[in-house]
């Protein structure tokens, strides 16, 4: 949270208290802002809260433990497929959320401990190249097997899936008290947000412990590390299964929220874009993830909206396509980022110890 | 005198090259043993082969009565070796505190879940290595710099540094690789008071050095490597007057071709 207040230009330093209440308030009255400016960008706050758990899973493994990871998406997959599996008329099978959603963050970290057994002595370009190929295998997985026996539907993917539904309140419908409705939207907003509210409370727990120095020291210096007694193996396995474990409950919510998966939502690119938002925030720090996630699920949809008038008016019709558009402004935001800001929007100021503890000593 | 650590018969090879072969040596509990000869003579093989970083072709450790596992740093860790390297290897992106605090990470036990719902266990071991990392930074004489990203701390700073994390994981034997590398006269004489003060403390110190004054000032016993074998080992005024080492040092008979 004060890695957060600190992000905020301006106000954060000079008032940390409003600054907390003003981004508590943000967060809590988001949806209603967007409402107003349509149901498409209440579907994009969701999707912005997914992709906080996916960035800020990414920067565990990325930005904590120093093992760059291009495959990330494939857990995501993972997470989703098994809310498929388990909760759709597919198999006919539909188990409650309370069994399907840990059940795809345990199988999401085992496929994170598979991945990490073969790449424990790999580091940097290396580490990359077999990741990205590990995301690819799962996804061409997903697509291909529907044949000889139909187990993920193939390329058509699964639809129909169960929706949310939290011990019989289901969160797709939306809620009524007479006259007054609260939308389906607003709903998942803000269990999202408790899932990312968990997750920040969880990673900073782990990161001003034992488990967050010894990754903060394998990835600084990895044979300073082992010299000093970390057991550089386990680790690297332990951030890769954590890591997974964001992904795969993220997973399983999209998979909720959106009510139908395919191998397209997990693509190499799916992979990059949540890495750009881990470097675009500011790797290693909590913050950054969230920032990062936040402004390049947004910034591409803003002016989305903008360039598709704005061409129409110019040239009377659509030269570039939005989708086109998205990925130019993509990797323009991260030239430029890497020009202006090489440390990314919220520089890494995270801290490995409780602070509590620190003022006793020096 | 109490043996602490028996190299027996330790030998290794990369491919071709012998850079160690059939060290066998003693080193007694509370003694400062240093471990000299030319460059390329082995020494710092002998630190990566006893701290489980490399895995020696022949011969074994023994450290308080039992074998030591090779290959294995962290166990060696555990048993109570700790090192530092010749050149200054530090966890640049955490201060000097939270370097010192990952030193300790051997000796503590909180478990993913004790930190996930802050058991009073994690929360109360938290506190002690914190307040343990302090004290070390004291002893070393650095507390002023507990907060400073330990990148920015001065050479002399980070080489004590190195040596407060080492210390964080309780050894019994401290390997240090030459510590007084680029240090002028001045820092070279207070590392030798911090040395003397920890082997004060109970600590062994095992100490690769190349500043004679330094090795001879503060060592009790002395071996000397040349070309991977040990050549003699007495204490340093014997060792200055031994032939074999003098020919290492200067060239001689013995390395004509």
């Amino acid at each position: 949270m004060n890695e957060l207040i600190e992000a905020v230009p301006f106000l954060g330093k000079r008032n940390p208290k409003l600054t907390k209440w003003l981004i508590i308030i943000l967060a809590l009255v988001a949806p209603l802002i967007a409402a107003y400016f349509g149901r498409s960008w209440m579907r994009i706050l969701d999707f912005a809260l997914l992709y906080m758990m996916l960035a800020l899973g990414l920067n565990l493994v990325v930005g904590f433990a120093g093992l760059l990871d291009l495959g990330y998406i494939a857990f995501y997959a993972v997470g989703a497929y098994t809310w498929a599996f388990l909760a759709s008329p597919h198999f006919g099978v539909h188990m409650p959320f309370w069994i399907v959603l840990p059940l795809g963050a345990a199988f999401a970290a085992l496929a994170g401990i598979i991945l990490g057994f073969p790449v424990l002595r790999l580091r940097g370009d290396y580490l990359a190249i077999v990741t990205l190929g590990f995301g690819e295998i799962v996804r061409i997985f997903m697509n291909n097997l529907n044949h000889p026996v139909n187990i993920t539907n193939g390329p058509q993917g699964i639809n129909a899936l169960d929706s949310l539904n939290l011990f019989g309140w289901n969160l797709s419908q939306s809620l009524s008290f007479g006259d007054f409705k609260i939308h389906y939207l607003y709903l998942y907003y803000y269990f999202f947000l408790l899932c990312v509210v968990g997750s920040i409370i969880f990673i900073k727990r782990l990161q001003i412990s034992r488990v967050g120095r010894a990754w903060a020291a394998m990835r600084d210096d990895e044979l300073a590390a082992k010299a000093i007694g970390i057991n550089v193996r386990n680790m690297k396995l332990l951030a890769f299964s954590l890591g997974a474990t964001f992904g795969g409950v993220a997973g399983g919510l999209f998979g909720s929220f959106q009510g139908f998966v395919s191998p397209e939502s997990f693509s190499l690119m799916e992979s990059i874009a949540v890495l750009t938002m881990v470097v675009f925030g500011g790797m290693g720090n909590i913050a950054g993830a969230i920032v990062g996630a936040l402004a390049l699920t947004a910034l591409p949809e803003i002016l989305r909206n903008i360039a598709l008038p704005v061409q129409e008016a110019l040239f009377g019709t659509v030269i570039l396509d939005p989708e086109v558009l998205r990925m130019l402004l993509l990797s323009l935001a991260m030239i430029l980022m890497m020009l202006l800001r090489p440390a990314g929007l919220v520089p890494a100021h995270a801290r490995y110890s409780r602070p509590e503890l620190l003022k006793g000593g020096a | 005198m109490i043996k602490l650590l028996e190299a027996r018969g330790v030998g290794k090879r990369f491919g071709g090259l012998t850079a160690l072969s059939d060290v066998s040596l003693t080193i007694n509990k509370g003694e400062v043993y240093g471990l000299i000869g030319p460059n390329g003579a082995g020494k710092t093989t002998f630190f990566n082969v006893l701290t489980g970083a490399y895995i020696p072709d022949d011969g074994e450790f023994v450290f308080n009565g039992t074998e030591l596992p090779t290959g294995k740093p962290h166990l060696v860790v555990q048993q109570g070796i700790a090192r530092t390297f010749q050149n200054i290897r530090l966890f640049g992106q955490l201060t000097a505190l939270e370097n010192v605090m990952a030193g300790h990470h051997i000796r503590t036990k909180a478990g993913l879940w004790g930190i996930l719902i802050q058991s009073k266990h994690a929360i109360e071991e938290e506190r002690l290595t914190t307040e343990r990392a302090f004290e070390l930074l004291k002893y070393v004489g650095i507390e002023r710099f507990a907060h400073t990203i330990c990148k920015s701390l001065s050479y002399g700073d980070q080489r004590r540094l190195e040596i407060a994390r080492a210390l964080a994981s309780e050894p019994q034997l401290l390997a240090l690789d030459e510590p007084a590398a680029g240090m002028n006269a001045t820092e070279t004489g207070q590392l030798k008071v911090l040395i003397e003060q920890i082997r004060r403390d109970g600590i062994t110190v095992l100490l690769i050095e190349h500043d004679v004054k330094l090795v001879m000032g503060l060592c009790d016993r002395v071996a000397v490597l040349d070309f991977g074998k040990k050549i003699a080992e007495d204490v340093p005024a014997v060792v200055q007057k031994n032939d074999a080492v003098i020919s290492a040092y200067l060239g001689g008979p013995k390395h004509a071709h």
